[in-house]
Parts: C-alpha cells; structure tokens; sequence
C-alpha cells in the first residue's frame, strides 16, 4: 500500500546523488574558471586570436550586446520560432499518431510514405519552407515544427498501438461508443508515451529554429552566429554560442520541471 | 409456448491458430442456461473455460457453432452482459472511484447520482478508504473487488465471473459469496462463473458443469437441489451440502483420473 511513497522517496534520495552535492559544485565552478584561464593565456601566444577570441572579447561583446539590447530581439525571434513550431508539431503530431494508430487502414495506406518522409533528414526541406513562407519567421516555425512533429508522431502512434485490447474490450462490453473508446481508453493509454516524445523533441525544436536561421533570415540566434562568422568575428561566434546554449539549458530546465510535476502521474499509470 | 433460454450454447468449437500450433479449447460445448440461473463452471485449469466467457461476451467468434442469447445470435460484443475477467481490467490511470464509475460515466449519468451510487457500491464491497488508490497501489483481491462493484453499477442482466473470489481470504470470500448471491436475486440476474473451488460452486449454484481437460468438453453436470435464499456461511455444515459435495468430489475425482491415464 506504500509502493507510492516508497517510490517517490526513493527518487527523493537518487536526485542529490546525480547532480552531486555543494563540494562538486565547487569543483565544477574550479573546472570552469580554468578553463576560461587557460583560454584566455593560449589565444595570442599558442593559437591565433582570430580562431579562438579570448573570453574577455567574448565577455565584452555579451555585455555590449546586452546593454544595447541587440541581443533580445534576436533571442526573442529564437525563443518564439521554436516554442510555436515546437507547439504545432507537437499538436499535429500527436493527432496523427492517434489517427493512424486507430485506423488500420490509413496507417497500412500510409507506411511507406510516411517511412520516406521519416528517413528524409528534414533540415533538406529547409529551402522548401523558405520558397513557401518566405524569409519571414513562418519558415523557422515551419522547419522546427516538422522536426518535432515526426518525434511526437512516432512516440504517440506507438503508445496507441501499445494500448492493452483487455481495457478496451472492457470500456465496449460496458456500451462505450467508439468516441468514448478513444477520449477515455485509448488516448489516456498512450498518455505517457507521448510526452515522452514531447520531451525528447523539445531540444529538436531549437535545432528547426537555428538552423532555419542560419539559412535565411535578417534575425534570431541562427542569423547572428552565421553573421558573425561571415565577418570573420570570432568573438561574436563564441558569443552567440554562449547564448544559444543557456538557451538550451534554459529550455531542458522548464522540461525537467513540468516533468517533475507528471512523476506522481507517471508512477501511478505503470 | 417455451420462453428462449437466457444463453444457448449450441454445437460451439473454438480453435485457435498460430503460426503452426493449433490449440482446441472447446469441442462440441452444449449448454442451456435459464434466466435467473447461476450455474457454475469448474474444470482444470486452461481447459478452455475463459475462452467459453469470452465467447458468450462477443469477443471471441466461435470456430464453429454459435451462442444464443435471449432468442438472437451473438454476433458482435455482448452488452447484455457484465463481464468479470480473470486478469482485472481496471484503468490503471484511473482511481477506485473514478474506475467503478466508468460505466455510469459512459453512460452519461450526472456527477451527483454517479457520485451516491459509486458510495454505496464501494461499501458494498468493503473498500472504503481507498477510493483515491490507484489500481497499482491495490491488493490483488481489493482489484477484484473493485471490478466486481463497476459490474454491479453497470447492473446487467447477466453476469460473467471468470475466478471473480480466487484471490481473496476465506472471510471476504464468504461476505462476497453474500453479496453475490443477495444481489443476483435482487435484481433477478443470471449469472456464470468459472471457479477452482468445489465448495463455493456448490454453495452459489444452481447448477454446476464439470469440463474435462482441453478441448473442453461437459463430463458431467449436477444440480444443486439447495434451496434459496441460502446462508452462504450455515449451509455447509446441512447434510444435503455434504452429501452433493461429496458425491461431486468423487466424481471429478474419477474425471480426473481417467483424464490422466
């Protein structure tokens, strides 16, 4: 009758271990430091400036970036590509995945053109969405919706054909009609396998929305680091480097929480 | 004019393939079951008595044969009927309450009336406290009787009981066999179960089925001539209990002998 509590205590005692207590956080931040040390005394003597900056170049242009307020608009067209590709792939994939995970027929009708469609690396399609949407934000969004929606799709259709026959011939013997087999069977079913699609396509996301960037665009993180580089401004590369991974870092952060938040969810539906 | 049996079991053969195993669960299975009956099945373990259950709910077609039920042929899932099954069925995401809820929930019923009935279902069936538990956080028993309270909600005229009482302690059995046969009569339902133990076949029936060893076939059948309403805890100490027990147990005794040689 504890299994509950006993589980969740348990994950209670592994997370300090993980991420290790206040001494390694010291040995880290050592690590950092030396790095930066390191760096600073190789560029100019060892390496070239040119290919490797230095961090206090690197630190000066965050910071000039930061109080001019340049950087946000870039950040904010990065951030707002890959949270509406990420939200519409996320949507139009689930509503595949549970589409043709309950359709025998569309799915078989399907197969291999979604099997072509899926080895397909999708950064190819990038020029395409450029031709479509133009060199305007709608192309990102559309590049980091395609990433995510083929993730979301797989993980949902598979959590749908996972679905215990036992529990729907169960809700049937009790007049359940076909909609209500869906709402309140099927998609609660597979429930778990799509955020676990959710949450491995949230990193793939920001992937569509650089990389749409780098490609064709005038702003967001993508274009900057690609501008940068074509000046021949390594500080500016490191820079943007910088940024685009707290972003990341950030993004994996808001994931852990809203997964954290599911754990007791989680547990329970196994 | 004689009213159609509540179930028919006419001529049915199930056989199941896969790949080149060929498995025959039932052979030539004949039955008559009247409305208001209870009759119990009892056979060797994975003699095919599930696959029967399975076949009278519509969710297997028989391979040859077919199942009357009240006059038509079942043909597709049996809504007529609750359906106990050996592994419970419960939604593993849903909690006690909001799983013996489903049915008045699928069939729209309000929340307030969903609500008094749930309550007073899971009295019945002794779960108080724990209508927050997950299924997971559950005994084996308490799951049974869980599924055995979203039946009585869903208040069909048949019942289907696949080894509904095997997991639980000889004192809750007893208070279920209560409840059970109490219930069956109140709102006149016919009810089939499938069973291991003698004792309680004879103690809830009207009739008991012994079925051989695979293909299932009927060895024997013997009325239980025990008037109702029956005290489910005296009336294995009458004489007439001891004598149909007895007689039965050499029975199947023999049955299963001949069966092994």
């Amino acid at each position: 009758m504890t299994s509950l509590d006993d589980k969740l205590e348990n994950l209670a005692v592994e997370t300090p271990k993980e991420t290790g207590g206040v001494g390694m956080v010291l040995w880290q931040t050592t690590l950092g430091l030396a790095i930066l040390f390191v760096w600073q005394g190789v560029s100019g003597r060892l390496v070239d400036n040119f290919f490797i900056s230095n961090p206090i170049d690197v630190g000066r242009r965050l910071l000039g970036w930061t109080l001019d307020g340049s950087i946000f608009v870039h950040l904010w067209a990065t951030v707002y590509a890959t949270s509406v590709g990420f939200a519409l792939g996320a949507v139009v994939g689930a509503v595949l995945g549970i589409w043709l995970g309950i359709s025998p027929f569309a799915s078989r009708l399907l197969n291999p053109y979604l099997n072509a469609l899926n080895a397909l690396p999708k950064v190819a399609l990038a020029p395409l969405f450029v031709l479509w949407f133009g060199l305007g934000i709608e192309s990102k969004i559309a590049l980091a919706a395609v990433l995510v929606l083929f993730l979301v799709f797989l993980n949902t259709f598979a959590g749908v054909r996972q679905v215990d026959q036992d529990l729907i011939d169960g809700a049937r013997l009790m007049r359940a009609t076909r909609m209500q087999v869906i709402t309140k069977v099927i998609v609660p079913s597979a429930l778990s396998w799509l955020f676990a699609g959710l949450r491995v396509s949230v990193p793939y996301a920001l992937i569509g929305a650089v990389l749409g960037e780098m490609i064709a665009s005038n702003r967001g993180l993508g274009y900057l680091v690609q501008f940068s580089g074509a000046q021949f401004d390594t500080a500016g590369v490191f820079a943007v480097l910088i940024v685009i991974a707290l972003l990341a870092m950030a993004l994996n952060f808001v994931v852990d929480i809203v997964q954290n938040r599911m754990e007791r969810w989680r547990i329970v539906s196994r | 004019m004689v009213a159609p049996a509540m179930i028919d079991i006419r001529h049915v053969f199930k056989t199941f393939r896969r790949g080149d195993s060929v498995v025959e669960a039932l052979r030539d299975f004949n039955l008559n079951i009247e409305k208001c009956e209870i009759v119990a099945i009892i056979g060797p373990s994975g003699c095919g008595k599930s696959t029967l259950l399975n076949i009278i709910a519509g969710l297997y077609a028989p391979s040859k044969g077919r199942v009357v039920y009240k006059g038509s042929p079942v043909t597709d899932v049996n809504t007529d009927v609750g359906y106990m099954t050996q592994k419970d069925n419960l939604l593993p995401w849903r909690n006690v309450r909001d799983n013996i809820a489903f049915p008045l929930e699928l069939a729209g019923i309000n929340k307030t009336e969903r609500e008094a009935r749930v309550g007073a279902a899971i009295k019945q069936v002794d779960l108080d406290g724990f209508e927050t538990r997950f299924p997971t956080e559950l005994s084996g028993g308490m799951r049974k009787r869980a599924c055995l309270a979203r039946m009585m909600l869903y208040g069909a005229e048949t019942a289907l009981l696949d080894e509904p009482f095997a997991a639980l302690d000889a004192q809750l059995k007893l208070a279920m066999h209560d409840l059970l046969l109490r219930l069956a009569a109140d709102t006149r339902q016919t009810v089939v179960f499938v069973t291991h133990d003698l004792m309680e076949a004879v103690t809830l029936a009207d009739r008991v089925i012994v079925c051989t060893r695979r293909p299932a076939m009927i060895a024997l059948e013997q009325k239980i001539y025990l008037p109702r309403p029956r005290d489910v805890l005296n009336v294995r100490f009458t004489n007439e209990f001891k004598e149909l027990y007895d007689s039965l147990w050499e029975r199947l005794r023999v049955e299963y002998q001949e069966e092994r040689v």
